[in-house]
């Protein structure tokens, strides 16, 4: 037989029907929904008399719009109101199991879709969001979509697709004390630029992945689409089995072991053909920082704005209000977020808090919060006492959704404030119009809260 | 949808790599429950000076006279010319939602992320990838000459100045097919009713496990 990549062992599992054009016709096994990308897609099958293809593949959750702070009292804006109703009607109405804003394991769409054994490997995955890539940590095949596509899987379990190229990024080595899998997908994003992956999805193999947990490689695969590909793919080992064992939706005993014997399968078979391979040495990865308006725009703790960069990136400097030669360590935060799909899971909190552990923020910091990335996640850290650590240094200690990420909720940067956030995109107003955002790990963001300014972890 | 016919339209320039749907489209206005009425928004931050929400009198608003979408004729444009990478970011097909709805038909670019590239035929909207001799071209005809307007012709492949450039396109025959016959996709898919069923009760057998 053919050397298969883990791609294409896949794709091939779920085509359909294989179209001479290219597209072939793909069944999707979880299709995960939230309040932002799918009322105009339930509208669309209201408006075609259609029903849902198979109601049990399909769990919603709202988490864009949701406030994270006295969640009890509702929320206040009547246009985010409104789209967070829609998605609860729409899920009654089409009888969708969702996780509504008060359930005890609501959370960011991506973080739940993991912790409630709904992403299972060999999965075909899709969400009208593009950060779907992060279920590819479990040997998925995993893509946002947009709203079509979202009625298309609703009304049919299938979508149209052609088949990506494929490329393999191996790390290996190791990565240095302190570095994180955040740093790492940083690193790449700026050695292969945003578009470098574009018509790809990429596999990420090689000892430093194996020796990441699940969380780091789900921060992993979570930014792939930052580097331009839709999917991002790890294949499945003993920590993949492990994390899914005893989770709420995961197979239960007899099948699980079952299960396991085709997980098992899931790895690219050693001598399967990539059309392309770049190699990585984890000991080239330190603690990033991105300076500019795309995560490409990228160094490290020891770094400065390139000289010459007026050039190229003019308007993103202008933006940032920095200039080149700046020195990273020099540059002063007003806010810090910490939170979002990349990195809200409670090896992220446990990293930030053993940074903040005694210590308070600096007096120059305007607003330090941290959004656990769901409801059990939030408990969990609140057992270890991580929430105490926080709001004795100064942080805000909020509940769980996207808040900052992308401030669709009251979480938001003012005009020219400067934040340390661990989220995914820096782009022009990501965070509130006028603000600006340097990505970062956890652990950065944490030291960054003590000092007011970019430094190095150890120092703290 | 609408079948995809032969037009001829002004061009916009926007000569920036890595624009993203953040900047086609700012997240206040993706709190919107319709597919409608986008367009105002479209690059919102750029084309105001002031700070949008959803729901506001458009008129009174700071407009940013610079930008090229508010100046004549590029107002009116209906073909989009821009750099690297655009549409990267959110799947938010709200982005193509406002660029339709400002009445762009035809995007020419360098390259495109693949989620909003995919968008766009799913809205009547013919993202063209060109090379760099090609964009560098008709970025300068586009600056040096007033008024200056493509026809952009699908079916055969070309767009075309009338004058200067005639510019061969490629474009996957199916996703061609769609936009000229304004195809439904999903009647298209659910024609497969039966593959579909007989696949799914295969897999049901092979992993039972995922049919809790
Ligand atoms: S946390 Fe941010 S990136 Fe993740 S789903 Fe929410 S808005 Fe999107």
């Amino acid at each position: 037989m053919t050397p298969k990549t883990l791609y294409d062992k896949i794709w091939d599992s779920h085509c359909v029907k294989s179209n001479k054009n290219g597209f072939d016709l793909l069944y999707i096994d979880r299709h995960y929904i939230h309040e932002v990308t799918s009322p105009q897609a339930f509208e669309g099958l209201r408006i075609a008399k259609r029903r849902l293809w198979r109601t049990n593949s399909n769990f919603a959750v709202p988490d864009h719009n949701i406030p994270t702070k006295n969640r009890h009292k509702g929320i206040t804006d009547p246009v985010s109101k409104i789209q967070v109703e829609t998605l609860e009607e729409n899920c009654e109405n089409f009888n969708v199991k969702k996780f509504s804003m008060n359930d005890p394991s609501q959370g960011i769409v991506h973080i739940i879709g993991p912790e409630q054994g709904l992403t299972l490997p060999g999965m075909t995955i899709v969400c009208g969001d593009s950060h779907t890539s992060t279920h590819g940590a479990f040997g998925t095949l995993a893509f946002g979509i947009g709203t079509s596509e979202v009625e298309h899987v609703l009304a049919t379990q299938c979508l149209i697709q052609k088949r990506s190229k494929t490329m393999l990024i191996n790390i290996n080595g190791q990565l240095s004390n302190g570095i994180t899998a955040k740093d790492l997908i940083l690193f790449i994003i700026g050695k292969i630029g945003t578009a470098g992956g574009t018509g790809y999805s990429i596999e990420f193999g090689g000892s430093v992945i194996r020796s990441l947990s699940m969380e780091g490689r789900m921060t992993v695969c979570n930014m792939t689409i930052e580097a331009g590909a839709r999917a991002g793919l790890i294949g499945v080992d003993d920590k993949t089995i492990h994390y899914l064992q005893n989770k709420n939706y995961a197979p239960s005993k007899n099948k699980f072991e079952e299960a396991v014997k085709y997980w098992k399968t899931l790895n690219s078979d050693s001598n399967a053909s990539f059309d392309k391979i770049i190699d990585i040495n984890g000991e080239d990865v330190s603690s990033m920082v991105t300076w500019g308006t795309s995560p490409e725009m990228v160094t490290n703790i020891n770094g400065e704005i390139p000289l010459g960069a007026e050039k190229s990136y003019s308007s993103a400097l202008k933006y940032m209000d920095l200039a080149p030669g700046t020195k990273i360590r020099n540059i002063k935060l007003d806010k810090i977020f910490i939170g979002s799909c990349t990195n809200s899971r409670i090896e992220d909190l446990r990293s930030a808090a053993e940074v903040v552990k005694n210590k308070k923020i600096s007096t120059s910091i305007k607003l330090a919060m941290v959004v656990p990335g769901s409801g059990p996640i939030k408990r969990q850290a609140e057992e270890e006492g991580l929430d105490k650590i926080f709001l004795e240094a100064g942080f805000e200690w909020r509940d769980p959704g996207c808040s900052m990420c992308l401030a669709m909720n009251a979480d938001r940067l003012n005009p020219g404030e400067r934040c340390a956030s661990t989220s995914n995109r820096n782009f022009e107003g990501r965070q509130g119009q006028g603000g600006r955002t340097h990505l970062v790990s956890p652990a950065m963001a944490a030291a960054a809260a003590v000092a007011g300014h970019f430094t190095d972890i150890e120092s703290i | 949808m609408e079948k995809y016919r032969k037009f001829k339209g002004i061009v916009a320039p926007l000569d920036k790599n890595n624009i993203d749907t953040d900047a086609i489209i700012p997240k206040q206005y993706l709190k919107s429950i319709s597919r409608e009425g986008f367009g105002v928004n479209l690059f919102d931050e750029w084309r105001y000076l002031d700070m949008g929400e959803p729901g506001q009198d458009h008129s009174i608003r700071r407009i940013n006279k610079n930008f090229i979408l508010n100046k004549k004729p590029h107002n009116r444009a209906s073909v989009l010319l821009t750099g690297e990478n655009f549409g990267c970011g959110s799947s938010r097909e709200h982005a193509a939602w406002a660029i339709k709805d400002f009445g762009i038909k035809a995007i020419i670019a360098k390259s495109f992320a693949d989620i909003f590239y995919n968008n766009c035929f799913k809205n009547g909207i013919l993202p063209i990838e060109l090379g760099e001799k090609d964009i560098n071209t008709l970025f300068n005809d586009c600056l040096e000459k007033e008024n200056y307007e493509l026809t952009i012709d699908l079916t055969n492949q070309v767009v075309n100045d009338n004058f200067y450039n005639e510019i061969k396109f490629e474009i996957n025959p199916y996703q061609k097919e769609s936009l000229i016959k304004g195809l439904d996709e999903i009647g298209q898919t659910l024609e497969n009713i039966d593959i579909i069923k007989n696949f799914e009760d295969n897999y049901k057998n092979k992993f039972p496990w995922l049919f809790n």
